[in-house]
């Protein structure tokens, strides 16, 4: 009895049908390139895809409360380009002061916008459309113009993201900062109070004022942690590609949103998981690394990405029906 | 009570952004009328962000002086505009640099546009404010070869001349068209290059940005139509990936190249964020592979050097100062009359010499600065510092 119902319950899921659609994409692109899943592959697809996977982590938290940040992008942009210009000015700087510098400043526009999204009873977003313009301005204008290009940066903080101190010689340290992130929001998510309090917020608002939970406060922490996030990312990105341009990370928003929504977080609130919100990145990462493989033309592969972004959002929620017609049959007997 | 507090707070602050607009307006107004204080005067224009602010208040300053010009006819005071893409891109602000060096040098005002969005909407916008405040000329780098034509003529039968550099509109809203560099000269430098590095046999791949990129897919078909030369029949152009100009997308392209062609030789990415993203990988990745192309010698310098270490021995570009300098002095010689912009006029453009106009591709004329410039390992030390 007990493992029918295990059984059930694994086939059901939205989760699984999501690793399934994964496992034949691989299979696939495998079976058209045999270079695909090699270890060096899978290194260079989660160190260029590691921004995406934290920001769909916090753009989770965002959505899971009903709200939504399309200002990720232009937060990235300026964190980026002020701890940026910080370093090209104080050359002597270790790369962890930077990455203080834009994780402040990323976790400051955040709260910013959690404060006129809950206190301002602005609709998120219009509020992040207007956060988007401000702070993309604000990139041009405290970088005067300017980029800061790869010279200008220091050795330490361009290798940051080449070399494997933080994996203790065998990983990547953007591979094992998202995979610490990734733990952390899952412990967060399932065993925390402040965690639970998140969807509880996110599928009845008013039920969780009148049980005592301070709404505006859960807003406003769950837009700051998307800011703290995108102000990592915004270091990680000029790291990585060892530039820093006032326009960077434009349209990055809509990538980190579509992660979220393969990976069935829903955009009502209060519906996702930390698992889901991993496997949905890893499917844009691998569409984005696996179609320039399989020799499909230039012209195609941005229709076939929206395409496989369809099929696996439709694959989701039939597989959530069926779990909830399953859930009401129970209830039913 | 708590409220009406904050609204009023909250319109404190409104007023306050506003005026603040009109300051930073009001600076790069006063460049019109006097002597321009040109890094000032450039500043002000890009803190001026807030254009939506800018006609109401500038348009009635400005106003006032131009019905004085109309009144004291054409010996009144000439200036000349130049109204770029979009703010935040150093490319731009150097084709700014060397156009006010030559007016400043001339004696004569200029006034810099620089839109906050690279879109023909917020071109327009500024275009007619121009219209507005009686320039004698505008220089313009066109988001749109298209759209921005209404604006453009109506702006030309006010007597204005109109001459576009960098990214031409088309040949209807133009006098003339400064073009950085003939097609057909980057396509035979690039593959000069490509052949060159590759010692003239093996595979090599183009990385574009998009593939819609009117200037990226003329550059590639000029190199295709050069390499049917039989002096490059040891060639093959295994493929033209497509970046779309983000690091994410060019680095993935880049990285599956290299998979799918382990005998590679050359990458020739002629677009800047392009063979920024290839050259960042190619040297992490120790490969073997060689990289040219058009790329902004700053961002590039890391990746030039003629050793191993480096991915790029060396790359080209024009030079966006003197673009800027050739377009100032096409726009003096369009409103003193010695030019029409007509096929077969010339004239002389101070240290940069002698300049033919000639019949353009869209039908329209253009002058052309000159082969792109090549930034080798031993002059990047000096360029790295300039754009």
């Amino acid at each position: 009895m007990k493992k029918k119902f295990s059984l059930k319950s694994i086939t059901s899921s939205r989760e699984t049908s999501l690793v399934i659609v994964l496992i034949l994409l691989c299979a696939f692109v495998q079976f058209r390139n045999s270079a695909f899943l090699t270890p060096g592959m899978i290194e260079n697809l989660f160190k260029n895809y590691a921004v995406t996977m934290i920001m769909a982590l916090g753009m989770m938290c965002v959505l899971l409360i009903g709200g939504i940040d399309i200002a990720v992008g232009s937060t990235l942009g300026f964190s980026g380009m002020c701890a940026s210009l910080f370093l090209r000015d104080h050359t002597q700087m270790p790369a962890i002061v930077i990455f203080l510098i834009s994780i402040a400043v990323g976790t400051i526009c955040g709260t910013l916008i959690g404060l006129v999204i809950s206190y301002g009873k602005v609709p998120p977003i219009i509020a992040t459309l207007g956060g988007m313009y401000v702070f993309r301005g604000l990139a041009y204008l405290v970088a005067k113009n300017e980029w800061v290009s790869a010279y200008q940066f220091t050795d330490g903080y361009k290798d940051f993201a080449q070399s494997k101190y933080l994996g203790f010689g065998l990983v990547n340290n953007l591979i094992i900062i998202t995979i610490l992130i990734y733990i952390l929001f899952f412990i967060f998510f399932k065993w925390t109070t402040l965690g639970r309090k998140i969807y509880a917020v996110g599928s009845n608002a008013e039920a969780a004022e009148v049980s005592g939970i301070k709404i505006h406060r859960i807003k406003i922490m769950c837009y700051a942690i998307l800011g703290f996030l995108t102000g990592l990312c915004g270091a990680i990105y000029t790291s990585l590609y060892a530039s820093a341009q006032g326009d960077m990370g434009t349209g990055l928003e809509m990538d980190v949103i579509a992660a979220c929504v393969v990976g069935g977080v829903s955009l009502n609130g209060g519906r996702g998981s930390v698992v889901g919100v991993f496997l949905g990145a890893l499917t844009m990462a691998i569409v984005g690394r696996a179609l320039p493989l399989i020799g499909v033309s230039q012209f195609w592969q941005t229709a076939i990405k929206g395409l496989i972004i369809i099929v696996a959002v439709i694959l989701n929620v039939l597989a959530q029906r069926a779990m909830d017609k399953n859930n009401l049959k129970g209830r039913e007997m | 009570m708590k409220k009406k507090l904050l609204s009023a707070i909250l319109c404190a602050a409104m007023l306050a952004s506003v005026l603040a607009g009109c300051g930073g307006n009001g600076g790069s107004g006063s460049s019109t009328g006097g002597d321009a204080n040109a890094p000032a005067a450039d500043e002000g224009g890009a803190d001026a962000g807030d254009d939506a602010q800018a006609p109401s208040d500038a348009g009635d300053d400005a106003q006032a002086p131009s019905d004085a010009g109309e009144t004291s006819g054409d010996s009144g005071e000439t200036s000349y505009a130049i109204l770029v893409k979009s703010a935040g891109n150093p490319y731009n602000k150097k084709m700014i640099e060397g156009f006010q060096e030559v007016m400043d040098a001339q004696g004569a005002t200029c006034v810099v546009k620089e839109p906050e969005e690279a879109s023909a909407e917020a071109q327009i916008k500024m275009i007619n404010e121009l219209v507005a405040q009686g320039i004698s000329s505008i220089a313009i780098a066109g988001n749109d070869a298209d759209a921005l034509q209404p604006a453009l003529e109506q702006a030309m039968n006010q007597g204005i001349k109109v001459c576009c550099m960098d990214s031409a509109v088309n040949a209807d809203s133009r006098q003339l068209f400064v073009n950085q560099a003939g097609i057909e000269i980057i396509g035979e430098t690039l593959m000069e290059a490509v052949y060159d590095i590759t010692g003239g046999e093996g595979q090599w791949a183009i990385l574009s940005a998009t593939s819609q990129a009117t200037n990226q897919n003329a550059w590639i078909d000029a190199m295709k139509q050069v390499m049917e030369d039989e002096k490059y029949a040891g060639l093959e152009l295994v493929e033209v990936a497509y970046g779309d100009d983000e690091y994410q997308k060019s680095v993935d392209q880049t990285q599956a190249l290299l998979t799918n062609y382990p005998d590679l030789k050359v990458i020739c990415a002629p677009t800047t964020v392009g063979i920024m993203a290839a050259a960042k990988v190619l040297q992490d990745e120790n490969s073997s592979v060689k990289l040219t192309g058009l790329g902004l010698p700053s961002e590039m310098a890391d990746y030039i050097g003629a050793d191993d270490t480096h991915s790029c021995p060396y790359m080209y570009l024009w030079n966006p100062i003197d673009i800027g300098r050739l377009t100032a002095y096409v726009s003096l010689a369009l409103v003193d009359g010695s030019i029409t912009g007509a096929s077969g006029e010339t004239f002389t453009a101070g240290d940069l010499g002698e300049y033919t106009i000639s019949e353009a591709a869209d039908g329209g004329t253009e002058v052309v600065l000159g082969p792109p410039f090549a930034f080798t390992p031993d002059n990047i030390e000096e360029w790295k510092n300039v754009y």
